[in-house]
């Protein structure tokens, strides 16, 4: 066994180890920090094939951000357990259908033409593919890729439209008022005569 | 290193001698990496003191020299509190959380030209991806102490890191620009050329931006609103004593160097001297003015003071100017001077070719 092979196996170990610990876990907070685990040790995985774009970008996004904000969401919730398995054995039939169902067609689309084909050769060493990435996306892919571009932008507006709401009565700072504010808004310089001490007269 | 390398082969199998070379180097990297961040901490002392007029430590060693040590010694020695009702798992993973992402982004780094330990293609991005990792050590001990305080810092840091950690890769998406590579050996080759050939002429605004983010990164004053002493008691670290505060201390010393070095090395041309190799055949001063690890090491002392300086002179930042200043300007800076950038590039200026 290689120690490339050695790598491997700790890796994909520990990546399902974590998958599995990720449905089974109680707390939702330690479930979230095996998902975390689970795509840290993926793009480990990814790495070792020489895709080192793709490995750093899971971190990045799915780590870095994504997780992230679900930690957020998920320590701020007061989440009951026991509401949460309630109906448990009620639902199984049906989980189990659908876990079937997508176990079947995952199968499916692996067995198809589209997957079944010779592992391609390689790339040297000392090939970025980085580069080779940007050439193809901002080249061959350039529309499909703005188009992804602009739906994700959507989004994100229609997101914010969606949560935003105006209170009113809110006791707030407005920052654009604040920065806008001069000197002769605030400050009157005052003309008098010098007064007498008391008791001077 | 090399002859090391085949000094250990002759007796040992192939792929651990590897190890242990490689092994060497990491503590070549850490060792010092984990004093100068002691002294960090005692430079900080002294600096701020005399900003405020006053002597700053000087009662342990002589001039007070031995202070760190002395605070390295105590808090070893510290007991360890756990709060009750905490999740104690996590309440000790998350200091180590906190410190590895801060201690392994070194490894990409390089000290000189070839002195690296590991020179990765994408090391730009790597950097970015094991830094935006910081985050869950600070986050999960706010979550994992189970106080009030802790988790309202955790839940600001959140937010303050994602935020900034856009204007930070919009400021490298920049530098990857003009240099047309993740590698960080060959962005500073790119930056030859002596003082001009720097990158913070042309990506000034870029140099501003990524040095304010990496400030809010590392969630020092002002924009440290994580441990605000005046409303929420020390933030995220109120229920950690000893040496698991230690670490907490540890990791983000380590990444205000790892922000200073990488600022010295984006923008600053890193180890390359400001005379280029004009000076070069000078015998004894053309060394010290050639290029080499002291003009980095300088380098990135000067930015490792101005964070200091920061602290010792602005107020800290209230929450929503942090994300006023994140969202509303620093991102759109960044957006309009990329632009600008890619047109001058397209066009075939001469500050970017």
């Amino acid at each position: 066994m290689t120690f490339e092979l050695f790598i491997f196996y700790v890796f994909s170990a520990v990546t399902l180890f974590s998958a599995v610990r990720v449905v089974t876990a109680r707390n939702p907070v330690y479930a979230a920090l095996f998902l975390i685990l689970a795509f840290f040790t993926s793009a480990a995985t990814w790495v070792l094939l020489e895709a080192e774009f793709l490995g750093v970008v899971l971190v990045l996004v799915y780590v870095g951000a994504v997780m992230v904000l679900f930690l957020f969401v998920i320590m701020m919730l007061d989440i009951n357990i026991d509401i949460l398995k309630e109906g448990f054995t009620r639902y199984m039939p049906l989980g189990i259908l659908v876990a079937v169902a997508v176990a079947a067609e995952m199968i499916l689309v692996m067995k198809s033409k589209t997957f079944d084909r010779p592992i391609p050769e390689a790339a040297p060493l000392d090939s970025s593919n980085t580069e080779a990435l940007g050439e193809i996306l901002y080249t061959e892919y350039v529309y499909p890729f703005e188009i992804a571009a602009v739906i994700l932008v959507v989004a994100i507006i229609a997101a914010i439209a969606l949560t935003l709401r105006r209170r009113e009565g809110v006791k707030k700072q407005d920052q654009g008022a604040q920065i806008r504010t001069r000197k002769e808004d605030r400050l009157r310089i005052i003309k008098m005569k010098t007064e007498a001490k008391q008791g001077e007269r | 290193m090399d002859t090391l390398t085949t000094f250990l082969n002759s007796f040992l199998p192939e792929g651990l001698a590897t190890l242990i070379v490689i092994l060497l180097k990491i503590i070549a990297i850490l060792l010092p990496l984990i004093l100068a961040v002691a002294y960090t901490t005692f430079a900080e002392r002294k600096i701020i003191g005399y900003m405020q007029s006053r002597m700053g430590p000087n009662r342990v060693g002589p001039k007070g020299w031995l202070q760190p040590i002395a605070d390295t010694v105590k808090l070893m020695f510290k007991e360890i509190i756990t709060p009750t009702r905490s999740s104690k798992v996590v309440f000790f993973i998350a200091p180590m959380l906190a410190l590895a992402p801060a201690l392994a982004v070194w490894s990409v780094i390089p000290f000189w030209d070839g002195g690296v330990l590991a020179n990765v293609n994408a090391g730009l991005l790597l950097i970015l991806a094991i830094n935006s990792l910081d985050v869950f050590g600070i986050i999960l001990a706010g979550w994992a102490s189970n106080s009030k305080y802790a988790i309202l810092s955790s839940l600001r840091v959140g937010a303050q890191v994602v935020s900034y950690e856009i204007a930070m890769g919009f400021a490298l998406v920049g530098v990857l620009m003009v240099s047309g590579s993740l590698n960080l050996t060959e962005i500073v080759r790119a930056q030859s050329g002596g003082l001009f050939g720097w990158n913070v002429w042309p990506l000034f605004g870029l140099f501003v931006v990524f040095f304010i983010s990496g400030v809010a990164e590392t969630n020092r004053a002002p924009f440290d609103v994580a441990e605000g002493e005046s409303e929420i008691v020390a933030g995220f670290h109120v229920e950690y004593s000893g040496m698991a505060f230690a670490l907490f201390f540890l990791a983000e010393y380590a990444s205000m160097i790892l922000i200073s070095t990488l600022t010295a090395l984006l923008f600053f041309g890193g180890w390359l001297s400001p005379f280029g190799t004009s000076m070069d055949d000078i015998p004894v001063l053309g060394f010290l003015m050639g290029d080499g690890f002291h003009w980095l090491l300088l380098k990135a002392m000067f930015f490792l003071f101005c964070y200091l300086w920061f602290r010792a002179t602005f107020p800290r930042y209230r929450y929503d100017q942090i994300m006023r200043l994140g969202w509303k300007i620093l991102i759109p800076v960044t957006l309009v001077w990329i632009f600008g950038e890619g047109v001058a590039i397209a066009l075939g200026w001469q500050p970017w070719l």
